[in-house]
Formats: structure tokens, sequence, C-alpha cells
């Protein structure tokens, strides 16, 4: 059985898989019960499994874990601040009570979190091209939208902090 | 396998529809009448504080089955000052577990900060109708929650003057407390919980309900009570679930409706790597809960999954579905010029009306079957142990998944528990419950607790559709350019060739717009043999028939040279309730009073850019009245850009400002996406689509910005999740022939050429 590293919410960890091909999001989910990231379809299309790597933004469900091994993977988990109190995206995403059924929303926040890393001020065309792999069955996306503007003041009015 | 007896009354959706529709049944009956009597105040051990049980819904059927009217939610106060408040129906993204304890704790005068939700167990013996469905749970609870909050309220001041020696009128509340303001005293509800537990429970009459201008928390804007675990990724789903020892299923069915296994490389499947089963289920004989199928079970989903792709199985399809869409447009269009087999209403006399009427139109409108892709696919976890079976499930209908599963499985449904999960999504297709019936076999088969994950493509493949269907209409303008006649041919598809697929046609024909407002209207239908499943969709029936009516009515007042508002309105003419005081009846006044509201707000009327256009549509269902103005722009390449959707929508007060404009905004993007480009077609039987390749939604780039309008009538309030999605796609639609004098008549809009 393969043994494969990797620092998983900040944590150095050793993970045990049959199958190195495994993709990442069901290693999550089923060997390490990491659940907040979700499967919806298994193809790329519709960013319910969307985690970090090396803190960019990528689609769980197609990569394989071998392909992960020594890198650095934040999951929605490992989001909130040291200090336990939320990142700002989840604290908007609450304020604006942005979630209907909820089950895309953590994949919708990990992509947030990513653009608002690279570019602390976007605007709606910005927040578009970098929201456009994940769906929202419910229709959320206006809401989604109004959060992420949110956020981005809240960052900046903390300064550094998130 | 012993064949357990089918007991069909538990796994029909017709059922079903009638329980969650009222609209459809002939008794229309709406209210639910509380009794304060039956209102328990349960003292538990000494110390444990407060607790009042009443009833939620059941009443309604109390008459007709063996349902009983039992106690069945409560409101605990705790001595620490914690409100905790039960919420028994499923949570689907509806919001309803937020929505049902803001009532009561509106008249308990609670701090919203306090209220704790606690989901109830499924047992409809004891909980009533356990459904999501129909957008009734807010209409069949209003007055029961209300008198709940008030009577627990009464008896916290009832407490504290008995402690300060005062009149209880002198004493008022506020945010959890009791206060006697002469005094300056005030003490907490948890303070007075055991207190309160020691008396009795006041009689009718000495409670008054507020008046909604009083009203501190409802109409507020309220953060769903799940935000922060949904936000910080805990185990809320379905899918989450995981038990000890637990091991990941997946089931593999005919890709035609109807096919069973004659064959499968189950040797070879068992040899794959983290296989530990793999069999074959014959089935139920019942579509809505087991068909026959192969299972294999695994170490890990993953290893399922990819077992799955491994599996060979040949299928005996004499027996299963050969739909072809190619062939059943054909059929359609071959019958929509001759007259429909059977009349479900007529009124008036249409053919001296056609051949009076100054002129007339003729126009077919297509639609086709969608699929309802709630984002989390089907799933459900089940323990099967010395003849009891646990399912936690992601369900919309948990009280019928006891029946399915008990039926299933051949055992009495005592045996039966059901854990309430979140669901991702629901739509409708969570009312059948298929998923817990193969997982309930699945469980007992290998005798192990066990999760079952469909893939997309089984979530697809292995829907209950919305049907698509067709509609033939000839219309007529008098010659003062009014409304003259309507003559409507509907043509859809039956499993049986009796009556039509669910949803397929109007159950109450009478009462379907324009029929009630014209003097000279018939509708006919026809029927074309179908096997593919078909199941209830958001707004059932209305969100297919909005849309042909709709339209066709706008074109209708093109043709009279009339402007759309004003043609609509003349429609509704005088304030009428049809029937009077139905909540489920259309009151042409409330309707008129969207309609202007939405043209008011959208600017109707303005002055726009040449390929810009405004369309308006109005439809009443579920109780809700709404009119929606959308304005668009159409390129010379037919590029079709959605800037805004004016939402104006009448159902009575609202409650949770935020929920109600949150599912009023997600029906607009749901109803956009489903008419821009989403079909699903069938060949030899089989789905044509499998994920969301062949399946696209709409995504952020495309969402319209949409603004909501409530008018807070004094009506009794009802449900938002579905009313908003109906008119929808004939507004868009409608601004399409505003934006480019093209007249779509085909959903969806890419069949005709425009994309996005
Ligand atoms: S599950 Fe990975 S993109 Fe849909
Ligand atoms: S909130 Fe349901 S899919 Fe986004």
């Amino acid at each position: 059985m393969p043994d494969f590293h990797l620092t998983l919410n900040g944590k150095s960890r050793i993970i045990k898989v049959d199958d190195g091909s495994t993709p990442l999001l069901w290693v999550l989910r089923d060997t390490l019960g990491l659940v907040g990231t979700k499967y919806g379809c298994g193809i790329a299309q519709c960013g319910a499994c969307t985690v970090h790597l090396n803190g960019a933004p990528i689609r769980s469900c197609l990569l394989p874990v071998s392909a992960v091994d020594g890198e650095e993977v934040l999951t929605i988990e490992g989001l909130a601040n040291k200090d336990g109190t939320l990142h700002a995206l989840q604290q908007a995403w609450i304020d604006f009570d942005v979630a209907q059924c909820g089950y895309c929303q953590a994949g919708q926040i990990m992509s947030a979190a990513a653009l608002l890393e690279q570019n602390p001020n976007p605007n709606d065309m910005e927040i578009e091209g970098a929201m456009a792999g994940n769906y929202c069955r419910c229709g959320t996306y206006n809401r989604i939208k109004a959060a992420i503007h949110a956020a981005a003041v809240m960052i900046s009015q903390r300064g550094s902090g998130k | 396998m012993k064949k357990p007896p089918v007991k069909p009354v538990f796994s029909s959706l017709e059922a079903l529809f009638d329980e969650i529709d009222p609209s459809g049944n002939n008794s229309l009956s709406t209210a639910v009448k509380t009794d304060r009597r039956t209102f328990l105040k349960i003292s538990g051990a000494a110390g444990a504080g407060f607790v009042l049980a009443f009833s939620l819904g059941g009443k309604v059927e109390a008459a007709s089955s063996k349902r009983r009217a039992e106690l069945n939610a409560y409101i605990r106060i705790s001595p620490e000052g914690s409100i905790f408040i039960h919420s028994k129906n499923p949570e689907i993204g509806q919001g309803i577990k937020t929505a049902m304890p803001m009532i009561i704790a509106e008249e308990l005068d609670a701090d919203w900060n306090d209220v704790k939700v606690e989901q109830s167990p499924i047992n409809e013996n004891i909980f009533g109708r356990q459904n999501a469905g129909g957008s009734r749970s807010i209409a069949s609870n209003w007055d029961t929650m209300r008198e709940a909050g008030a009577t627990a309220r009464g008896m916290l001041v009832q407490a504290a003057a008995d402690r300060w020696r005062v009149p209880a009128k002198e004493c008022t509340t506020e945010k959890s407390f009791v206060f006697h303001k002469k005094t300056h005293r005030k003490i907490p509800y948890g303070d007075l919980a055991n207190e309160a537990a020691r008396l009795p429970v006041p009689l009718d009459g000495t409670l008054k309900l507020k008046d909604r201008r009083d009203y501190k928390l409802l109409g507020r804007r309220i953060s769903g009570v799940d935000n922060y675990a949904l936000v910080t990724g805990q185990p809320l789903f379905g899918i989450d679930q995981a038990l000890p020892g637990m091991l990941y299923a997946v089931y593999e069915k005919c890709p035609a409706v109807g096919g069973i296994v004659a064959s499968a490389n189950l040797d070879a499947i068992r040899r794959l790597p983290g296989v530990k089963h793999a069999f074959v289920l014959p089935g139920n004989g019942n579509e809505q809960e087991l068909l026959p199928g192969v299972a294999i079970v695994a170490t890990s989903t993953w290893a399922a999954f990819q077992a799955k792709k491994q599996l060979n199985v040949s299928w005996d399809e004499s027996g299963a579905s050969k739909d072809s869409w190619g062939e059943l447009e054909k059929r359609a269009q071959a019958l929509g010029n001759q007259p429909g087999k059977e009349t479900l209403y007529e009124v008036g006399d249409v053919d001296a009306a056609i051949q009076s009427s100054a002129q007339s139109i003729d126009s077919f409108y297509s639609f086709r079957f969608v699929a309802h892709a709630s984002l989390e696919p089907q799933n459900c976890t089940a323990w099967y142990r010395n003849g009891e079976i646990q399912l936690w499930a992601p369900t919309q209908s948990p009280g019928r998944g006891l029946a399915s599963v008990a039926n299933t499985l051949g055992i009495e449904e005592d045996k039966v528990t059901i854990h309430q999960t979140r669901a991702g999504g629901g739509f409708g297709r969570r009312l059948v419950n298929d998923p817990l019936c193969e997982v309930a076999a699945i469980s007992r088969h290998i005798k192990a607790p066990v999760k079952l994950q469909w893939t997309r493509e089984d979530d697809m493949t292995h829907d209950f559709y919305r049907a698509g269907g067709f509609h033939s209409f000839k219309g007529g303008i008098d010659s003062a350019g009014k409304l003259a006649f309507w003559q409507h041919h509907l043509i859809t598809f039956s499993h049986d060739g009796e009556k039509p697929v669910i949803a397929g046609a109007p159950r109450q024909p009478a009462h379907e717009f324009p029929a009630q407002l014209i003097g000279d209207f018939r509708l006919t239908q026809s029927m074309l043999p179908l096997k593919t499943r078909c199941g209830l969709w958001r707004a059932p029936g209305s969100n297919t028939y909005a849309w042909a009516l709709q339209c066709f009515l706008h074109e209708l007042a093109v043709a009279a040279g009339r402007d759309h508002l004003e043609f609509l309105l003349e429609l509704m003419g005088e304030p009428t309730w049809l029937p009077p005081k139905n909540l489920y009846g259309l009151n042409t006044g409330r309707a008129a009073d969207v309609i202007k509201l939405a043209a008011e707000k959208a600017g109707w009327g303005k002055k726009l850019a040449a390929g810009r256009g405004l369309g308006l549509a109005f439809h009443f269902s579920h109780a809700g009245h709404f009119a929606e103005v959308a304005e668009i722009s159409v390129s010379e390449s037919k590029k079709v850009t959605v800037h805004k959707v004016t939402v104006a929508a009448d159902i009575g007060p609202v409650i949770n400002l935020s929920g109600a404009e949150n599912q009023c905004e997600g029906s607009v993007i749901d109803g956009l996406s489903t008419m821009l480009g989403l079909e699903i077609t069938m060949e030899n039987g089989r789905i044509q689509q499998s994920n969301f390749d062949t399946y696209p939604l709409l995504r952020i780039r495309n969402a319209p910005t949409v603004n909501v309008h409530f008018i807070q009538s004094d009506n009794p309030p009802t449900g938002a999740g579905e009313p908003a999605l109906p008119p929808l796609a004939p507004a868009v639609c409608n601004a399409v022939y505003a934006a480019s004098g093209h007249r779509v008549r085909t959903l969806p809009l890419t069949k005709e050429g425009f994309f996005t």
C-alpha cells in the first residue's frame, strides 16, 4: 500500500491508499473523513469538489492522489483563520445568507478564496471569470457575487488578516 | 427472493401530488384549524425547564388515513435560557428549517439568538405529513405555529406575574425577557421555565395573536440556521454520512427503463481491487422503489465506481422502453393539426366564436423533457440488522420513504427508521425514494452498513423527468381588439393509455388560466404512449403551461395591436376570487396588483435601444401570484443576454425576507437555466444526456440581476419555493419577441438557434 505525504490544512499527513490513482476527492471524503469537499459530477464541470493545491483552486474529482504527493492541500475545513475566527468569505456567506441547499457552497468559497488571494479587490467580471467553474444548481450566483465583494472589503479593513 | 406484496398507494407519486398540491383536489381544503386544547405542556423531570408540545400539519389527513393528529412539535425552554424549537419537515434548500421556527419565535417574543432548531425524526404517525413539496409547509402550519408561540409566551408572562404578584396584563415581553415596566423589573425566560411548566395551558380566547404591523422578527432578513455548519464544511448532507465498518455501493440499472438483468460478469467484478460483493437484485415490480439491477459493494466509493466501469450486463429489454424523442415529436406535430382526442373542459360556444371573431391565429408550442439534476447526486446510507433497518436519507418525502422501504423489504413500517439529512437540492426528484429502497435491499443482502452512491450519470439517466409536451392553440380577437375565444389542444404522454403522465395535463382544467376568465374556451387533449419515467419538477405543470399560455396570450395582444400590459389587465377584469376565499384559487385583484407592480418597477414602456426588449408574464400557482418582467438583448447573430428580471409577488406576509428573496432569485435562475439550454432526449429508451457536459446548467456570468418586490397582503402566508419559476420563461420569450421580432415556440431556446 503506497504512502503519500502531504500538507493538509496546515498539518503534515501520511496517507495510506490502496490505489494511487484514486482522485483526491475520494481520499479526502472516504479515507480522511473530510466531507466538506463535495462530489457533483466527477468530470471537472461543476466545481463542487474545489480545493486548493499549493494555493491554486483545483477540481479534486479528477486529480489522482499520487499527483499531490509532497504538496500542500487546503480544504474548506482548514479555511478558517488560525485563531478560530471564520475567513472573511465564510463570514460574508453567513451575513448574505448565500446558501439555499448549500451543497455547492464549499466549492464556491474555495474558488473565491483563491481569487481573493490573487486579487484582493476583484470587479464583477473578474469574479465571473474566477467563479466560472462552479455551478450553483439553486441559483445563488448573485449573492455569491455580493458576498465576495463584501469579503474583499472586510479583508482590506482588517489589514493583512482575513 | 420472495416478492413482497405491492402496496401501490404508498408509492404512487400521483397520491403524493394530491397531498402536496391541493389545487388538484376537488375538496380544495386548505385550512388547518387548531384548537388550543390540543396543546399540551409536558413538564418533565424537575428542573428540566418548560416544554410545550403541539400538533403541526397532521390534521388535514386525519379523517382519511390512519394517521392521528398527535402532538408532534414542541418548544422547549431550558433553565439556562436556550429555546429549542422542533422542525419536522425536510430541509432541501427551501429554508423551512429557519422559517418555521421564526414564526414561533415571533409570537413567543424570543430573542432569535437564543433559538436552537432541532430536526425531528421521521414518524408520520406522530408528526403528520413530513414532505417538502408543493410550497405548502408554511401555509398549512401558520396558525398552529403562531398559537404555539403565543401560548408559551402567555405562560411565561403568567409565571413572572405570579412571582412579582402583579397582574399579568401589566407585563410585557421582549427578546426572551418578561418586563414589568412600572417597577423596572425583568426576568429572562430561562429563569421562568420551571415555574411556567407548572402552570395550566391558557384557555381558548385568552391569548391574542400579534398584529402584523407589530412584527419584530417576521419579514426581516434572517440568515439560515445551518449556515455556519455549511460554510465550515460540516457533515450535513446525505452523502456525508458514515457508519462504523461502512461499505460503499453502486447500483447499475438497465439504461432503458423496464429492462431486466439477463446475465453479468459478476465473477470478474468480484476479483477487482476493493470489491467485496457483486450480485443481482431482481427488483420488486415497482419502478418507484426497486428496479432490477446489479449491486457492487466495495471498500471505497472510488473502488465501487471503478468496478462499475468494468461491469458488463446483458439486459433483457423485451419489456423495456423504446421511446424515441424524434419519433414522438413527429407524431405530435401531426396531431397538432387535428382536434384533440378528448375534451377536458369547455365553456361557451367556441365553434361559433371561431366563425364570428374578427381575426384568429394558430400557434404550436413544443418543449422537451428536463432532469432535476440536484447537485448532490442521489445517495442513501443504511444498516439492516436483526430484521430492522435504519436509513440516513436526503429525501423530500421521508414519510413515504418509510412505506416504500417497508414494502421493498416486506417488513412492517415500525421496523424502519429514517434519519433526515439535509438534501443538496430536491426540485421534486427526492419525492421518489428509489435510492432508499435500493440501499435497503443491498444492506439486507450483505448484512452490513453501506452507503449507496449514484454517479452523476446514474442520476441523470435514471431520473423521473419533467415531461416534455406540445400545445396547439387557436385564439381569436373580436372587432374591439378583445380576446374573443381560446382553443387549446394539449398533446402529452401516457404510460397506460388512460391518464396523462404526472403533471402532463392540468388536474383542474376549469381552474387553469385563462379558462376562468373567458366566455368561449375549449381545452382538449391527446396522448402519446411513453415508458420514460416522469415525475414532479419544481412547480409541476405550471412550469410549462405558464410558458405556452403566457406566450400565446402575448401573441394575441400583438395581433390585436394592443399593449401587453393593458391586454393582460383587461383580461383580469374586476377583482374576483375564483373560487372565492380559496387560497389555491386565482384572485384577479391580487393578480392585477402584481402585474402593475412588476411593470412599474421594470419601467414598462420605457425607450430601449434597438435589439433590447422587455417581456412580461404572469402566472398563478401554488397559491402565489407572480408577475415578472425580463429585460434582454438579442444580437444579430441571435446571442441572448438577459440583463434584469423584475419579480413582483404576493404570497401574503413574508416570513423570512432573505429566504423568500433567495427562493425567487433561485427560481428565476433555475427557470432561465432550464429554458435557455436544457433538454433530455431519448433514443431507443436510452437517455441521451448523462452529465453536465451534455446538460449544461447556467453559469455565473449568465445570471441576470434579479429584483424582487413583495406585496405583503393580509392573506395567509404561502410558499415561495415554486411559484416564482413559471412566469420566467414566458417573460423571457416575450422579451425576445420585443427585442427581435422572433416568436419563440420551442424550448429550450437553443433549438431555435439562440445562444448565450
Ligand atoms: S465533482 Fe469535481 S467538478 Fe464536479
Ligand atoms: S446552494 Fe444548492 S447548489 Fe448552490
